[in-house]
């Protein structure tokens, strides 16, 4: 970090190791993010990316290493921590709410930022109404913010998938993430949708929320990322700004195997 | 979505105010009509409606398969019992607690739930992991234990009266009225089965306005998240173990409402009336109504036991005239229609017989799923 006065670090991890049996899905992987950037990871498929998301979100307990979000200590925390800490995700293969509808779905990212319990969805005193709408009205804003939401009242299951990538993406919002995790976007998108995803993660990036992104299009990826960090067997092979890792020998290696020479 | 809402909200009022009116009327109708037997079965219809309602927030909000709910009834009832009966009274003499007995009923049946619910984190806290059958056989141990545990409880102090039961129970007393006594308002003779049924419909309505505030809630969101995808609840940063233990707490304390009445009602309590079956029968009425859909949920449990009770009267009459003779014991006969009426519905409805939308969808998730992935296929690779 050259210029340290301009950056501020919002996520850190070292040293972290995941094991699955014999299989060392992580091994000791370390790396920062800073705030306002789009960070990117990418690998091979098996490197261990997606694996490195659940130690990030709380869905995997990291055998060992260090996990610190702006300052507080995540090291094997409970998924509702982190996203309490503000650390949202979304999924590679989308888990959306099916038989809910889009709103409902947003509404239930809303649950974290509220706190009506049974004595007030019993009596519905004016603290729960107000909360209730104050979590409808959001909700409804963040379907707008993602282009969707004149699909509101239908079930998630019915959406299109690019539609169904969007509703993901503005439940995680739902949270007020400082984070948005983004587990590949953009898998099974055509060009014209790629784009205009392109076009939402630089919105969201505006707005004040960093984003790491695990994804397959290197095109999007080089034109996204401010950096970009390659795993490789579980390991980190390189990290840097796209232009230097894209040219990285064992980067090279990792995805078209070792050169004769 | 707020139109929808106000629209079901009047739905429900004005479905709720004919069921007050049909009902009000009912029991003397019944009574002149079938005789008091009936209105006894509508007294206990309305505890089965409390009960299933209660499973229903576990099973059919939560998606929590418990089979042992009957345990939450049986609580709830010997909490009543022991308060409410010599035997216990003798125990307590001149030990200072003599002021836990005779309570009214006011503090009775908040204890009654609170015991229950306590039980129901108790018992929850232990399946947290559990899914789908793993949850289901574990919960049935412990439906079974509870039952033991009362069936055996009479040493070495003698707590539940083991097997023989609680009995003298006092019946429920209202505003200084108690139960067993009939009054007469306006020339209307209200005797006990009546005051009692108005007692349950009132509870019933209680449970209902209750449960309906708790689907449309943030919690009854997180309820229907964790059913839907319990990984994704928790990546939307719901604490499951909280919110899954509220369910179970919840469901239970209905149980426990409905379990006090039933030991008031009957003035008899004992192990016999928690068994496994029971928990199957209330489960069925979930299942066979329409799970998580309330109307559909009471309209089980009024049809789950009110037949059983109407073919009690019809198979033996009906076998007089078909055969001339008795040939099958009519116990017997009469439940194998029950099961084969129970099996039809689950093939013809296998999503309840009044299900919700969303229950609705899920099942035929299948051929409408296959459906949208090969249009979705289609459009990406178009």
């Amino acid at each position: 970090m050259a210029n340290q006065a301009k950056t501020e670090l919002l996520l850190e991890i070292t040293g972290i190791h995941k094991r699955f049996g014999g299989l060392h899905a992580l091994n000791d992987v370390a790396l920062s993010i800073n705030k306002g950037e789009i960070y990117g990871l990418i690998g091979p498929n098996g490197a261990g990316k997606t694996t490195l998301f659940n130690v990030l979100t709380g869905l995997y307990q990291p055998d060992e290493g260090k996990f610190t979000f702006k300052g507080i200590d995540l090291f094997r925390q409970k998924p509702n921590v982190v996203v309490e800490s503000g650390i949202a995700r979304t999924f590679q293969n989308i888990r959306l709410f099916h038989n809910m509808t889009a709103l409902e779905n947003v509404m239930v990212g809303r649950h974290v930022r509220t706190k009506a319990g049974v004595i007030g969805a019993v009596f519905r005193n004016p603290g729960t109404k107000a909360e209730e709408a104050a979590i409808r009205a959001r909700s409804l804003a963040l379907l707008d913010y993602v282009g969707i939401r004149k699909h509101a009242e239908e079930h998630a299951k019915n959406l299109s998938y690019g539609d169904q990538r969007r509703l993901e993406i503005a439940r995680a919002l739902a949270t007020d993430p400082q984070l948005l995790a983004l587990d590949e976007p953009a898998a099974g998108m055509n060009g014209k949708e790629t784009d205009d995803l392109k076009r939402l993660m630089e919105k969201i990036r505006a707005d004040g929320v960093t984003i790491l992104l695990i994804e397959h299009d290197v095109k999007l990826m080089m034109g996204l990322c401010d950096r970009i960090a390659v795993l490789d067997y579980g390991k980190k092979i390189a990290e840097g700004v796209p232009e230097v890792v894209k040219n990285d020998p064992r980067v090279i290696e990792a995805y078209l195997g070792a050169t004769p020479d | 979505m707020f139109a929808i809402n106000k629209q079901s909200k009047a739905t429900a009022f004005i479905g709720m105010a004919i069921f007050a009116v049909v009902l009000a009327v009912l029991p003397f109708v019944m009574g002149a009509t079938l005789g008091n037997t009936w209105i006894r079965n509508l007294d206990l219809a309305m505890l089965y409606i409390m009960l299933a309602l209660g499973l229903n927030i576990v099973v059919g909000y939560a998606g929590l398969l418990d089979l042992g709910y009957i345990a939450f009834y049986a609580v709830g009832a010997y909490v009543y019992a022991l308060l409410n009966s010599p035997h216990l009274a003798g125990m307590l003499a001149g030990t200072g607690f003599e002021w836990l007995l005779h309570m009214p009923l006011l503090v009775v049946l908040p204890l009654a739930a609170l015991m229950a619910g306590i039980f129901g984190v108790l018992l929850g806290s232990p399946t947290l992991k559990l899914r789908g059958d793993y949850l289901a056989i574990v919960t049935l141990g412990f439906g079974e234990i509870v039952r033991l545990f009362m069936n055996n409880l009479d040493r070495p102090i003698n707590i539940t009266n083991g097997p023989q039961g609680v009995n003298l129970i006092e019946p429920v007393s209202l505003f200084g009225h108690k139960f067993s006594q009939a009054i007469t308002v306006f020339g209307i003779e209200f005797r006990n089965v009546h005051l009692y049924y108005y007692l349950f419909l009132a509870l019933a309505i209680l449970i209902i306005i209750v449960s309906i505030r708790l689907q449309s809630s943030r919690i009854g969101r997180a309820w229907v998240a964790i059913r839907e995808d319990e990984i994704a609840a928790q990546a939307m940063g719901i604490n499951t173990r909280n919110v899954k233990l509220l369910a179970f707490a919840m469901g239970a304390s209905f149980g426990g409402v409905s379990g006090a009445m039933f030991a008031s009602f009957q003035g008899f309590v004992s192990p016999e009336s928690f068994i496994l079956m029971e928990s199957i029968v209330v489960l069925a009425m979930v299942v066979l109504g329409g799970m998580g859909h309330i109307p559909g949920v009471i309209l089980g449990a009024i049809l789950l036991f009110l037949t059983p009770e109407v073919l009690r009267d019809v198979v033996n009459p009906l076998q007089d005239k078909l055969l001339g003779e008795r040939v099958v014991n009519p116990e017997n006969l009469r439940m194998l229609l029950f099961g084969l009426a129970l099996i039809f519905v689950m093939l013809v409805r296998p999503e309840g017989l009044w299900p919700s939308k969303r229950r609705k969808a899920e099942l035929h998730e299948q051929d409408e799923e296959a459906a949208a992935a090969a249009a979705a296929k289609e459009a990406a690779h178009g």
